[in-house]
């Protein structure tokens, strides 16, 4: 294996990284709905913090070698429109995933608030009101989308 | 993709369960739910690629790639399979008391099917010789 092999294989593995990451959050998100307890809701934030390092892997890992991967080889040029494409595409879904991220987060800190408090309850439905939250379904709907939307470009190379 | 981010989600479901029951059975049946028909989507998909790109075809020379790939997703199966029927028979015995050794070992098998896993991905993407 060359240099090139190797930046591409890495390239591979953050775009498995990134997608496998995002499959966990929509487990998550779809398991914790119906969550009220602060117990629950701690539990299914640890798995979230599994997530959030493997998500920020593969952002990184996609741009970072996907650009260097562009610029090494000769048959590909960063203004190729597919490769800008996927770069617009990469940053609608990481702005919309952090975004995301910090909808989801907000009732694990509640229920930290909670627990420190000694309170094992808040007021009832607020923790369930916090993990449904329809912006953080909204946003993780468009990181979905637009990264599903780069696999295809990445995958088909329209134009090239 | 899905295969592992469902495996990635069990393994971590179970391993931060801390022994809470429901916990354990949402990486459970996480695992058999999202894990499986995942499974079988992949073993599909990559058949299909594999007769579309004449890999399969007689007197085709097998790259360490494919090998790998076809060793990790048939042994992985195995794998699988032993991991369903360690954490079925570890949730059915729970409201007993029992059955956390049976999921632990079910924990292991996701986790090393995981790194199985990300070993296929490299070998498939940067095709070693």
């Amino acid at each position: 294996m060359v240099l090139d092999d190797w930046i591409l294989a890495f390239h591979v593995l953050s775009a498995f990284a990134m997608v496998s990451a995002l499959v966990l959050f929509w487990i998550l998100v779809l398991a914790v709905r119906d969550v009220d307890t602060v117990d629950q809701t701690l539990a299914y934030g640890r798995v979230m913090r599994v997530g959030t390092p493997v998500v920020m892997a593969g952002v990184v890992g996609t741009i970072l070698f996907g650009v260097w991967l562009a610029v090494a080889l000769d048959r590909y040029r960063l203004w190729d429109g597919w490769i800008v494409a996927a770069l617009l595409l990469w940053a609608l879904g990481t702005w919309a995933g952090m975004r995301a991220d910090a909808e989801y987060r907000r009732p694990v800190v509640r229920a930290e608030e909670l627990r420190a408090a000694a309170h094992q309850e808040g007021q009832p439905g607020e923790l369930r009101a916090l993990n449904r939250s329809p912006a953080g379904f909204r946003m993780h709907t468009i990181s979905s989308v637009a990264v599903i939307l780069v696999l295809v470009d990445m995958i088909w190379k329209p134009g090239a | 993709m899905l295969l592992v981010g469902a495996t990635l989600t069990s393994a971590s479901a179970l391993t931060y369960a801390r022994g809470d029951v429901r916990f354990l059975r949402f990486g459970y049946w996480t695992l058999l739910a999202v894990g499986l028909p995942a499974y079988v989507l992949m073993r599909i998909g990559a058949e299909w690629m594999a007769s579309r790109e004449g890999l399969n075809d007689e007197g085709a020379s097998e790259p360490a790639w494919l090998v790998i790939g076809y060793i990790v997703a048939d042994l992985g199966l195995l794998l699988f399979v032993v991991a369903l029927v360690a954490g079925g028979f570890g949730i059915r015995r729970l409201g007993q008391g029992k059955g956390s050794a049976l999921l632990r070992t079910a924990m292991i098998l996701t986790i090393v099917l995981l790194a199985a896993y990300v070993f296929a991905v490299w070998a498939m993407a940067g095709k070693p010789d």
